[in-house]
């Protein structure tokens, strides 16, 4: 192993963006390596932009055209000198061929062997290296012969429950469960003659049927002296859309012989590959704690800070020591579990309707204190997009704490006070999450979303209290900006700006209207004296509110709190033009100032009916042509937004009088695209 | 403590300390607690008449109003006003028990002064729930007083139409005189003339002589679908002509707007309509310059509400002035003008609301010194362009031989020409009584104050009820001694009960509020914010040089 060049790295491109370009940037700095950034149009002010010593442009928005465009970066690493590459994850992250071109052009990769990525990026080659060396997979059975009885017997050699599954199937057709060897025969002809009508053909295969499975990861680190550990694992299984919401590290409920046993399974993968750099391998586990190798993803994971912070380790800065040629810092026995650690991952999207992705800017964004405990891993800040091009990831929350409990609780307060205006945000779904008993009590697998639906979806009302939070914090700054206002003039302390809503013998008084979504609230104040307040909400009978304070925590952003009929509580609310975004002790809860008929009339140039962009996105095809006449669902435009594709249709039967927008054009949520004429 | 609050009015120097007036009451002591518990009933009787004057013309024709879609005319001057600003409302009495049964709450007629798009405006409402809007001789009294307060003090003026025109069994009240119903629109022409805008928006109909409301305002609103501008009506028309149309087609507002050019503004509905009203203020680039020294105002030292404790309702009971304006002014502060000279005329500088005032106060009969040191008082504010307020508690000057020799009536003439002929603004409270020619040198309704307020304990008559009756039984004690005829006890009685009653129910502020000898009756409690918010409109007139007439000297 003495063969091994040291190459020592003093400056790095990190062929990524947002906070995984960030993270790495931050090692990068500590250890004194320069970094270099490169971006999209755009990405032009976004902050890895700002955080690099260098950064280069590298094209137009769309990820085709700029990141993964391997001859830019390349390009770039010879312009910057950089001697190393940092792919991040995604992107470039599981190319073999930049891999590859990265070791012909003589920079280095931080990241395994090209080979190892291809090794690993087939399913059914890595599987077979896996059970090879000694990794428990998933059984199965894909023989040509496919008598009853055949099938039967090598059922019963996998194991109960077992999958029946059409070779040719797909979308769960052809598809059957054998829950145990009385029911086999009936789900298999079941299977068959479902094949049969769908694809002519009733071949089947068998596989090993994990009920609710867990999805744990182990992280696992290589170098080139032929050294390889495992860092523990970590439990990943709630998600929705195959994609990781929240993750913990280590996975509750695990024994030690069960956590060493799965690590060592990890290893094994990692050498049988001749593993180099930080790597995962994916497992699934029952619920006898029985786990089967799924998938290795070559690179560093989106939830590595977890692992990092029950360790104590920055894999960073390992990744840039092992890429150098270094040995891994650390030996297996001297990598211990410390504490509890999770992650929760804010998104730009919108629970509430089907996790639609979103996009747009981050009016405000404020986060909790990070501490030492406590990391907000984040690529963007208050005034910055969420740009329809990419991953629509705003921030992770990483929390540690000395054991689970202690640090559930201390991510959902965390969550309390992570406040984003501008867009829809998955924090409130977060919060449901994180204080859901099953998820406290550690009882996690894949299923657990689609399980708990409604109880993570919980109806949401506003309380009376937090609507007289929104009320006073209303009133008080309008008063302030009255008051502002009037010094400009010359009358600067006229009492018809400072005796507010007063009335000749009758108590000041006046009315609110908010809307909480389709909800419009009737707010009747009227002062008392000595500062409080009587508030009827809806012609209800008035609340009493006294002992009122509000401060003023940031521009616009005021903490008011009050005591309501008896009960002192206290919402941060912010005031955004017509907006009043409240943050609550049961999370966000965002009001409008309804708009008045006559504006509506004025300011839409479509009628209600109108088709709108659902979300953000770039329109992809027009189809609507001026003048046809077009029936209630046909399709009017495609947009793309997220990677994914979306169809506008009619609302209802019409005349297409004007489209708004061409191909490539991007389009805001709640944008008109196409106006029908009116009825 | 007291003194930490007297320092809260910063000296520049430490000879500056301010001379604060003013004492702590005995609050516990059964006379104050008495006093108070007697204005505070005065107070909620006040308020009582007042909540239900708010609700205008009952249950059910507001019912009717906003069962079409209309909004109430309270809610349409709180949809037009700046957010939370005040509204200075006028005489909410007006047609108090003025016509038997027929209910007239506010005289159908809501006025007052709000901002509007950050302008003092006067806002002139039709109640179309009272009387369908029909204007009752107290109606047109209201509506041009308050094109007074408008004229006097340059402030524009908005009109909310909704009036079913003159009421027509009383048009001999409301049609021919002077200051009849023709005078809205004499006022609006030659306020329009004097760069006072008039703005109209259109909520209801517009009939006859109504429809020159909108059609002589500067700029002038209406709503689609239900307000209406025509000379004559359906009716009308039918009769006259035999045409038959519908009212919209008539004097709609798509053909006033569109066709006729009658209204500038289509509103869609009542908010646009108040929206638009809004936009045309903020147009109309109006400066408001007070013209006076402005300093950061100040609450008083003392509560207001003490003020029903030291005051009371009985008006044989004194009380010292200065108690009052302690209550009133910027930090209880008072630089007293010839202290020690006809004491029972209290004369002095102050602040309200930051701006400068000169205060002129009762306390007791007005002797010649009084009215010399009230005459000089009054010049000084005048040369100075200093607003004047009269605290009236007057029964009025001296009489007698040695009074008369010392040229009381010169010298109360000379007050009341400097009263009459002071240009700056002039705001009147009665806060006790006032009576004969004490009202006039305490600058009375006849005097053009640009305000007048009555206190709910306050009294106005010639002269007191008891002094009235005295002389009335004296003059027919005289006769029948003359005619040689016999006078007895029981006769004088008789003679003397009924002009203590009449002049007890006339003196009351009910009565004289609902017949509009003053701008509203209020609590005084809130005097300081009223005198502070009719100040700030009078501030909108630019300074006027006075130029007295002869006194006699």
């Amino acid at each position: 192993s003495s063969a091994v060049a040291y190459k020592p790295i003093d400056k790095v491109l990190i062929a990524n963006r947002g906070e995984i370009a960030c993270r790495v940037m931050r090692t990068a700095q500590r250890l004194g390596i320069q970094s270099v950034a490169v971006y999209s149009d755009a990405d032009r002010h976004s902050m890895h932009v700002a955080m690099a010593d260098e950064a280069y442009n590298i094209g137009p928005p769309a990820a085709s055209e700029s990141y993964l465009r391997q001859d830019k970066i390349l390009e770039v690493a010879r312009r910057s000198g950089a001697q190393a590459i940092h792919p991040g994850y995604g992107f470039l992250s599981e190319n073999v061929e930049f891999a590859e071109r990265c070791e012909q052009e003589g920079i280095v990769f931080v990241g395994p062997p090209a080979s190892a990525i291809r090794d690993m990026g087939i399913k059914s080659t890595s599987k077979h290296i896996m059970s090879a060396a000694g990794v428990p997979i998933i059984q199965g059975y894909h023989g040509e012969e496919q008598s009853v009885e055949k099938l039967r017997e090598e059922a019963a050699r996998i194991g109960y429950p077992i999958m029946i599954k059409a070779v040719r199937g797909g979308g769960g057709k052809g598809m059957r469960i054998a829950m145990t060897e009385a029911d086999f025969e009936e789900q298999l002809q079941s299977a068959k003659t479902e094949a049969m009508k769908a694809f002519g053909d009733e071949v089947m295969l068998l596989e090993k049927f994990v009920e609710n499975p867990r999805h744990v990861e182990v992280q696992v680190f290589g170098d080139r002296h032929g050294n390889h550990v495992y860092l523990f694992e970590r439990d990943c299984s709630v998600q929705r859309r195959h994609q990781k919401v929240i993750e913990e590290a280590p996975a509750p409920g695990l024994t030690e012989e069960v956590r060493r046993s799965i690590g060592e399974a990890a290893v094994r993968a990692a050498k049988a590959v001749d593993y180099v750099g930080a790597g995962t391998v994916e497992f699934i586990m029952d619920k006898n704690l029985d786990f089967y190798f799924m998938e290795m993803n070559t690179r560093l994971q989106v939830e590595h800070p977890v692992t990092e912070m029950i360790t104590g380790t920055d894999l960073v800065e390992w990744q840039l020591k092992v890429a150098a040629g270094e040995k891994i810092p650390l030996q297996q026995e001297e990598i211990t579990v410390q504490g509890h650690a999770f992650e929760a991952r804010i998104y730009a999207e919108d629970p509430d309707n089907g996790f639609m992705p979103g996009a747009g800017p981050l009016l405000h964004l404020s986060t909790p204190a990070p501490d030492a405990d406590l990391r907000i891993e984040t690529g963007v800040r208050q005034g910055d997009e969420v740009s329809v091009h990419y991953d629509p990831m705003i921030a992770k929350l990483v929390v540690w704490s000395d054991d689970r409990q202690s640090a559930l609780k201390r991510t959902l307060a965390a969550l309390k006070d992570y406040h984003v205006v501008g867009l829809s945000t998955n924090i409130q779904f977060l919060m449901a999450l994180s204080s859901h008993p099953a998820f406290q009590a550690g009882d996690v697998d894949t299923e657990f979303i689609p399980r708990y639906q409604e109880e993570l979806f919980p109806p949401r009302s506003l309380s009376a209290s937090a609507l007289s939070h929104a009320a006073i914090a209303m009133t008080v700054a309008h008063r302030a900006r009255t008051s502002d206002d009037m010094l400009l003039s010359k009358d600067c302390y006229s009492p018809f700006g400072l005796n507010f809503g007063v009335r000749v013998n009758a108590a000041p008084s006046f009315v609110l209207r908010l809307k909480d979504g389709d909800t419009e609230h009737k707010l009747s104040l009227t002062e008392g004296s000595a500062g409080t307040w009587q508030i009827g909400i809806n012609d209800e009978s008035p609340l009493m509110v006294s002992d009122i304070s509000v401060s003023e925590v940031a521009d616009g952003k005021l903490t008011v709190k009050c005591c309501v009929d008896g009960v002192v509580s206290s919402s941060t609310i912010l005031l955004m033009g017509d907006s009043i975004h409240l943050f609550t002790v049961d999370g966000k809860h965002s009001l409008e100032i309804p708009i008045p008929e006559y504006q509506k009339a004025a300011t839409g140039t479509g009628s209600i009916d109108d088709p709108v962009a659902p979300m953000p996105g770039v329109v992809e095809k027009v189809v609507a042509e001026p003048g046809a006449a077009v029936q209630k669902g046909d399709p009017l435009v495609v947009m793309i937004a997220m990677k994914m594709e979306y169809v506008i249709r009619a609302s209802r039967d019409g005349i297409v009088e004007k489209v708004y927008y061409k191909p490539g054009d991007t389009v805001s949520k709640g944008t008109v695209l196409v106006h029908l004429q009116e009825e | 403590g007291a003194i930490g609050q007297r320092c809260a009015v910063r000296a520049l120097h430490y000879q500056d300390a301010a001379p604060c007036i003013g004492t702590p009451q005995d609050v516990n002591s059964p006379e104050y607690q008495e006093k108070y518990a007697r204005m505070q009933a005065l107070v909620e009787e006040l308020r009582g008449h007042v909540s239900t004057i708010l609700k205008g013309g009952g249950e059910k024709a507001r019912e009717r109003q906003t069962s079409r879609g209309k909004m109430l005319p309270r809610d349409r001057i709180n949809n037009l006003l700046d957010p939370q600003s005040p509204f200075l409302e006028f005489s909410q009495l007006a047609g108090h028990n003025l016509y038997g049964d027929d209910y007239v709450p506010a005289g159908g007629l809501i006025t007052g002064i709000g901002r509007v798009s950050g302008v003092e405006c006067v806002i002139v409402a039709n109640d179309p729930t009272v009387k369908g809007g029909t204007y009752y001789p107290v109606t047109v009294k209201k509506h041009l007083r308050a094109q007074e307060i408008a004229q006097q003090n340059r402030l524009p003026c908005i009109y909310l139409v909704d009036s079913g025109g003159a009421n027509l069994p009383r048009q001999d009240q409301v049609f021919p005189d002077r200051d009849h119903f023709g005078r809205i629109f004499y006022n609006q022409a030659n306020m329009s003339s004097q760069n006072i805008p008039q703005v109209a928006v259109v909520l209801g109909s517009c009939t006859a002589g109504g429809a020159y409301s909108p059609a002589m305002a500067d700029e002038s609103i209406i709503v689609r679908k239900q307000g209406t501008i025509f000379l004559g009506g359906p009716p009308l028309v039918k009769a006259a002509t035999g045409e038959e149309v519908s009212a919209e087609d008539l004097g709609g507002a798509d053909l006033h707007c569109s066709e006729s050019g009658v209204t500038d503004h289509y509103a869609q509905d009542e908010v646009h309509a108040l929206h638009l009203a809004r936009r045309v203020i903020k147009n109309l680039n109006y400066v408001k310059d007070p013209g006076v020294s402005i300093e950061k105002p100040v609450e008083p030292l003392y509560p207001a509400d003490e003020i029903y404790g030291i005051v009371g309702d009985n008006l044989m009971k004194t009380f010292d002035v200065r108690e009052v304006i302690a209550r009133i002014v910027d930090g209880s502060v008072f630089d007293e003008f010839k202290t020690m000279y006809g004491e029972t005329l209290v004369t002095g500088f102050a602040r309200l609301w930051g701006y400068p005032v000169g205060i002129v106060g009762n306390n007791g009969v007005l002797f010649s010194e009084s009215a010399l040191k009230g005459t000089h008082f009054i010049e000084l504010c005048c040369q100075r362009n200093i607003p004047l307020i009269f605290l009236q508690n007057i029964t009025g000057f001296m009489v007698g031989r040695e009074a008369e020799s010392g040229g009381i009536a010169k010298n109360g003439a000379k007050m009341v020409t400097a009263v009459a002929c002071a240009k700056v603004p002039k705001m009147t409270v009665l806060i006790g009584g006032s009576y004969g020619a004490g009202n006039y040198g305490m600058c009375g309704r006849s005097y053009s104050p640009n305000f007048l307020y009555m206190w709910p304990n306050s009294r106005i008559s010639v002269m007191g009820g008891e002094q009235a009756a005295n002389v009335m039984a004296q003059i027919s004690r005289e006769q029948r001694a003359r005619e040689g005829k016999e006078w007895t006890e029981e006769m004088e009685k008789k003679i003397k009960a009924p002009i203590i009653a009449k002049y007890e129910a006339e003196g009351s502020p009910y009565y004289a509020s609902a017949r509009l000898w003053d701008d509203g009756v209020i609590d005084p409690r809130d005097t300081r914010t009223v005198l502070g918010l009719s100040l700030s409109a009078a501030l909108n007139r630019p300074p006027t040089s006075t130029k007295f007439g002869v006194f006699r000297m």
